[in-house]
């Protein structure tokens, strides 16, 4: 039916991949939220590597002749619904980004002192950023 | 607290040399106005510049593109309490004498945004390059049949608004590459009423910040952002 070998492997293989998820997101290196997709997927390779039969009813379900094309098919579609995710992401950090810019922009004319916007009063903060910015800017005027 | 004067939003990006006589250029028509210029990460001297002839600088340290650096002078003149907004671009192409006739027209209380157009003399005066024409016309054709009143020219970033206005562009809704014939559907689905007015303009001094886009990219980009606007419940303008 199936090599015991490749079974191992695949097995192995899946252990593998949940393993290190669960250990990034342990250091912090991976937020939970992203970590969604991740375990599924490898909660879904050792499903499948355990129970060869599910792997070959879902591979005459879908017509495809071999098991291995099952695979690389669910694979392909977790790769793109990955880079997807990537995109959202990133469109919504630029969004973010753009906010934080044009932040910096409306404290420059506050600083410069062209024209002091009317909730300066509510921020004492400002003095203390202006000496803060006194002593850093330095080093980049040279 | 609310303004008398209007204010005038200029984004700038590498517009030394053009955007000090763009500044005093305003500031003779216009002597009630307090003059903005956001400079949208520049490498040259527009900042300096804009200084010197008098205006306040608002300076981007990266740079966000011509939508995300109008923003800026939306979200500047919002919080200062401006009641009315003007912009016009930074490389000298409008005429600042057309201002105060493009202000009057707000004196309509069903005014909300003026737009000066160069197309509206239909005198041509003012001839784009072919392919720019082209995408003029068929996105002022769209804006036409979308908003059902004539839209002639839909790129004109010489505009004057009024403080809800520019408090609507100050959310998400509004692009950071370039406010187009979309805004203009946007904001006729959101209750806002927009007039064209003529205007006369310069042939623009070289690459404006309008002009560095592929011109492919752009009229997918205004196509698929047109369509979604379409396809989107009307946004409520709050005020």
């Amino acid at each position: 039916m199936i090599d015991p070998k490749t079974r191992v492997i695949a097995v192995g293989g899946s252990i593998l991949v949940l393993l290190a998820v669960i250990e990034l997101v342990r250091r912090r290196k991976l937020k939970e939220e992203y970590s969604v997709l991740w375990i599924l997927t490898g909660v879904v390779l050792l499903v499948l590597s355990i129970w060869y039969g599910l792997l070959l009813k879902i591979t005459s379900l879908i017509g495809a002749v071999l098991p291995t094309s099952t695979l690389f098919f669910f694979g392909l579609i977790f790769v793109m619904l990955m880079l997807l995710h990537f995109s959202v992401r990133v469109s919504h950090l630029e969004r973010r980004m753009t906010a934080l810019v044009q932040e910096i922009g409306l404290l420059s004319a506050q600083r410069n002192g062209a024209r002091p916007g009317p909730h300066v009063e509510e921020t004492p903060l400002e003095e203390a950023a202006e000496e803060d910015e006194a002593v850093v800017e330095q080093p980049l005027r040279r | 607290m609310p303004r008398t004067g209007p204010l005038i939003v200029i984004p700038a990006f590498n517009e030394a040399g053009r955007v000090g006589n763009v500044v005093r250029d305003v500031r003779s028509h216009l002597p009630g106005a307090d003059v903005v210029v956001v400079d949208d990460g520049s490498a040259d001297a527009t900042t300096v510049e804009a200084q010197g002839a008098g205006a306040t600088v608002l300076t981007l340290p990266v740079n966000l593109g011509y939508g995300g650096a109008l923003q800026t002078g939306y979200k500047y003149a919002v919080r200062e309490g401006y009641d009315v907004i003007g912009q016009i671009d930074a490389d000298g192409q409008h005429r600042a004498e057309h201002f105060p006739g493009m202000l009057s027209e707000l004196a309509d209380p069903d005014v909300d945004v003026v737009i000066g157009s160069r197309f509206l003399d239909r005198d041509g005066h003012y001839q784009p390059p072919r392919a720019r024409k082209v995408g003029i016309a068929l996105f002022g054709r769209l804006a036409s049949v979308l908003t059902r009143q004539r839209i002639s020219d839909p790129t004109s970033g010489f505009q004057v608004l009024r403080a809800p206005v520019a408090q609507f562009f100050c959310s998400d809704v509004y692009p950071s590459d370039y406010p187009d014939a979309d805004i203009l559907i946007m904001l006729n689905r959101s209750g806002f009423s927009v007039r064209e007015v003529p205007v006369q303009m310069r042939p623009s001094a070289g690459e404006s910040m309008h002009g560095g886009h592929r011109s492919l990219y752009y009229v997918y980009k205004m196509l698929l952002s047109i369509f979604v606007t379409v396809l989107r419940p009307k946004a409520a303008r709050h005020q």
